[in-house]
């Protein structure tokens, strides 16, 4: 219709502009604050540069154990990742065929994105510890005598990360394999390959670009969580749950530099991340089998 | 032929096994668990078996009596639904005039991806952190007080910019537009460009076009990021708090402030009382559209 470049166009290319500005600003300034001289304060101007706020993060400066929560954090975040890749791979394929409750377990995982955090949160919570009071009443002695708790990193934390980043899981599968063209797998099937065989060598090369962007998702929803974590954590917290926390008390730049090195690890991930997928797809290109055609 | 050890043979229940009983454990059976104890009784050491209406006479206690004033759980109900009608219009306005730029004026599908992620690449990153990144911007020595004050437009820092309710739409709208941007991007780059074309041909304006085609042909996309924008500020703490400096009420904030002071069942029927609604708010909602076809 229209040739060249109507007015709309400019006035939509500036806010877009400036909405990328409003996204990107406030992070921009607060890793140069984090930079700050000793003797500089919270906002600008920068007193000096130095890497003095980093130093008293890292030999822990009176405020929290950050070392250990960022660990712990790390831990988690990896195995959630793990976890929402093979989980949403294999219910991905389950629903592309028929099974008895698929709607069901549909809605259900709607429902875990749209159930407030704070209440799955306060369920899995008041599950634990009813589940450690049942222990403490009715275990063998030998159980019920060492038992403190059910709830921690690996039990109630995984569980409420996982109900939040598993629906993104399953919904991009479900992207994945609108698009996917099936007659790759029949011919597969026409050629002798077994179900693991057809996986391993055919859907496999074609979906991992997109497995890498569900285990992004799975990775930094994790690593970034805070409601669904905030009750079922146990007594150790994650990174997330301390900077809140220091929100509240910490009134030097060393919140900032925890708040840099944070993000510096969120961006080191969604950078590897982002140019695995371009690596994968420049080699589904160059090799041109087949499988990598039709996909985009 | 088939390996029937192969997890890829095994019938399709089966490989939704383990997703399902995740869901099962950490969803199901924990809200049934909120469900059951805001029907339970307590006392300060401890929650109790059984079943009261305690907790709810509890926690609308007085709001008959003050009638016609709100009492303190209405008042924040309606705060809270302030918040969300309006963190849902700007996330609406702004998402959607983004989406409508990435799908009808960006041409190359490379650029529409590229732009797209770098919408999305602030929504992998901490929330609280880009809460924490407002205040060298708007705190009371903040650049935008600096800013203003050099160009004598004020003589006082304006106190409203930071742990306000200012701050608070602003921060729901710098972190959740993004649940707008995809989901309508989504609906509009499968519209027929050739619609487009018949429209203006038919001798329709940009905004009859915009109103008349673009806009019913979005309706998904805008009711899923409704969805999404709703539901987090509905039952959000976090952001009203940090935002708020503690001191804003909210639905999600009850429910936080009762369980720190491990008032187990009164939080549970708030818990119930704020899903009930959100609930309702979705339901309504979901009339517009089938979110599965969607997909």
């Amino acid at each position: 219709m229209r040739e060249g470049r109507s007015a709309s166009f400019y006035w939509l290319a500036a806010f877009f502009v400036a909405f990328v500005l409003f996204l990107y600003g406030p992070m921009i300034a607060i890793v140069l604050l984090s930079f700050q001289g000793p003797t500089g304060g919270m906002t600008f101007p920068m007193n000096g540069v130095s890497l003095h706020w980093f130093g008293k993060l890292w030999s822990g400066g009176g405020i929290v154990d950050i070392k250990s929560a960022f660990s712990r954090s790390l831990q988690l975040g990896l195995v959630v990742m793990a976890l929402t890749v093979v989980l949403s791979t294999l219910a991905g394929l389950a629903f592309r065929k028929k099974f008895f409750g698929q709607n069901l377990l549909f809605y259900v995982t709607v429902a875990s994105l749209i159930v407030p955090s704070i209440v799955t949160s306060l369920g899995i919570a008041l599950q634990f510890r009813i589940f450690d009071d049942a222990i403490k009443a009715y275990a063998p002695a030998f159980i019920s005598d060492e038992w403190t708790t059910g709830m921690g990193l690996f039990s109630s934390a995984l569980g409420a990360h996982l109900t939040w980043t598993l629906p993104f899981g399953l919904l991009i599968m479900f992207a994945i394999f609108n698009r996917f063209d099936g007659r790759f797998e029949e011919a597969a099937r026409d050629l002798g390959a077994t179900p693991w065989q057809t996986f391993r060598h055919v859907v496999l090369p074609i979906i991992l670009p997109s497995l890498v962007g569900v285990g992004l998702f799975g990775f930094t929803l994790s690593w970034d969580e805070i409601a669904r974590s905030s009750q079922t954590i146990g007594e150790k917290n994650t990174l997330p749950l301390e900077l809140q926390a220091l929100t509240t008390t910490v009134t030097t730049p060393e919140i900032y530099a925890l708040g840099t090195v944070t993000t510096g690890v969120s961006f080191l991930v969604i950078g590897i991340a982002l140019a695995s997928i371009l690596l994968l797809r420049a080699r589904q290109a160059k090799q041109g089998s087949d499988a990598g055609k039709g996909m985009l | 032929m088939a390996k029937k050890d192969q997890p890829f043979s095994l019938p399709a229940w089966a490989q939704a096994a383990p997703f399902g009983v995740v869901f099962a454990l950490f969803f199901i059976i924990p809200l049934a668990f909120v469900v059951m104890v805001s029907f339970w009784d307590y006392n300060d050491y401890a929650i109790l078996p059984g079943f009261t209406v305690r907790s709810y006479v509890e926690t609308f206690e007085g709001c008959y009596d003050q009638l016609p004033d709100l009492c303190t759980i209405l008042k924040t109900y309606v705060s809270t639904v302030k918040f969300c009608f309006l963190v849902w219009l700007f996330t609406l306005v702004i998402g959607f005039t983004i989406a409508y730029f990435l799908a009808f004026h960006v041409q190359s599908v490379t650029t529409q991806m590229t732009l797209a992620i770098i919408c999305t690449i602030p929504f992998w990153t901490s929330n609280v952190i880009r809460m924490i990144s407002w205040i060298p911007l708007l705190g009371r020595n903040g650049l935008v007080n600096q800013g203003l004050i050099k160009l004598g437009i004020i003589k006082e820092p304006l106190e409203w910019l930071l742990y306000s309710d200012f701050a608070v739409v602003l921060a729901f709208v710098h972190l959740f537009t993004f649940f707008m941007v995809i989901p309508i991007f989504n609906s509009m780059a499968r519209i027929d460009k050739r619609l487009l074309e018949a429209a203006y041909d038919a001798g329709a304006t940009g905004w009859q076009t915009l109103w008349n085609v673009v806009i019913p042909l979005a309706k998904p996309g805008i009711v899923i990021g409704s969805i999404f924008v709703i539901t987090i500020v509905m039952g959000d703490f976090v952001t009203v708090g940090v935002m708020g400096g503690q001191q804003i009420a909210s639905a999600g904030k009850i429910i936080e402030t009762r369980l720190n002071a491990l008032q187990f069942p009164p939080a549970a029927a708030n818990a119930v009382i704020l899903l009930a609604i959100t609930l309702l708010i979705i339901t309504a909602l979901n009339r517009f559209v089938d979110i599965r076809k969607e997909l």
